[in-house]
């Protein structure tokens, strides 16, 4: 027993630097797992409340007079978000679709189109929305927070929020007709 | 008739001279020359800053060698900000503004983004600490058993002795 006694105590790695040093690895951990969970998630789904949408519109295409819509706003109506690109050619298909869609339905103010335009330059931008005479709210994704939010993954996409501002439908690629497009909306209105 | 240049006539003709040459001057700001624009930038200077950015639509691709047109537009949207004398910084604030952080190689030191600058440095200094007191560790544990390696071995050659007499009695 003595012969014990008599070594040296063993020195470890203090409890304190232990405690820090794993709270740190477990904290880097948790984050790569949210990171990665939140990468896998993939699109918002049907089904999902559309919380917060803020877009800032383009000069000429504003949202009854107001340079800005929320979502919040929209309480009430079916509201009809589209992504596009001037660069993205299937985009050009469904255009004069879509315009065509919102002539329909922009008198009776029951339906919202917002059209969002993901990494594009503002003069090409400007430039598209005159060549296919696109009359309804349209504005950049700034800092592409809105597409992040809905985890687009290309152009064009269009997302269906009914009155309540739940996701009723995923449009992934261009309409091909105005019919296909009625075909959503119409349903959502009864 | 003789004209004297009295003190009150030198006083008008100075008045006269300044109410001229502050005409003169007016005139000059209001019918300015139309100057020389920028020069419209070189391929080179677009480039420059588009290597440090990165196609928003595209994978891992920097500005500069991407061929879509998506990144035609924006390369002619730099040489456009350059020729209306924007910085280097402002053009590279403004794409982080339109298109988000990703186009940025190095992304901005704000937020979580700080855990990329200060965990590496932290993490090899931390490795380097573990990395002395092991090494130290080593040396002192090698030393101390140089330094009792007679005691150590004079036991065993005592027990090998012995082990070796056992067996000889046994033969």
């Amino acid at each position: 027993m003595n012969e014990i006694k008599e070594t040296a105590p063993r020195r470890g790695v203090p409890i304190w630097a232990q405690i820090i040093v794993w709270t740190l690895l477990v904290a880097l951990l948790v984050l790569v797992a949210v990171g990665l969970n939140r990468a896998q998630q993939g699109q918002v789904q049907k089904g999902d409340k559309i919380n917060q949408l803020t877009l800032t519109l383009f000069s000429g295409y504003e949202y009854n007079g107001a340079n800005q819509v929320k979502l919040s706003d929209l309480s009430g109506k079916v509201v009809v978000v589209n992504f596009w690109a001037s660069w993205c050619k299937p985009c050009e298909q469904e255009a004069a679709d879509l315009e065509k869609a919102w002539e329909l339905y922009k008198g009776d103010g029951k339906v919202v189109f917002i059209g969002v335009d993901y990494v594009d330059t503002e003069p090409e931008a400007r430039a598209y929305l005159k060549k296919f005479g696109i009359t309804f709210s349209n504005g950049p994704d700034l800092g592409t927070k809105i597409s992040q939010m809905f985890r687009i993954k290309g152009v064009p996409e269009t997302y269906f929020i009914d009155q309540n501002g739940v996701l009723q439908y995923v449009q992934i690629g261009p309409f091909t007709s105005v019919a296909d497009i009625q075909s959503i909306i119409d349903p959502l209105l009864k | 008739m003789e004209f004297k240049l009295s003190n009150k006539n030198l006083r008008i003709t100075f008045f006269v001279l300044l109410a001229i040459a502050l005409a003169f001057f007016i005139a000059s700001q209001i019918y300015r020359p139309a100057l020389a624009q920028n020069p419209t930038p070189t391929d080179d200077e677009v480039n420059r800053i588009a290597h440090q950015l990165y196609c928003p639509v595209c994978e891992n691709t920097p500005l500069d060698v991407c061929p879509t047109e998506a990144c035609r537009q924006w390369r002619d949207l730099i040489r456009q900000q350059l020729s209306q004398g924007w910085t280097e910084d402002q053009i590279k604030q403004y794409f982080i503004d339109q298109y988000g952080v990703r186009v940025v190689g190095e992304p901005p030191a704000t937020g979580l983004n700080w855990l990329i600058y200060v965990l590496p440095p932290l993490i090899i200094l931390a490795g380097a600490f573990i990395l002395f007191r092991a090494l130290r560790a080593w040396t002192k544990s090698s030393k101390a058993s140089a330094a009792t390696g007679s005691e150590i071995e004079a036991p065993k050659d005592e027990y090998v002795a012995r082990l070796e007499e056992e067996l000889k009695k046994r033969k």
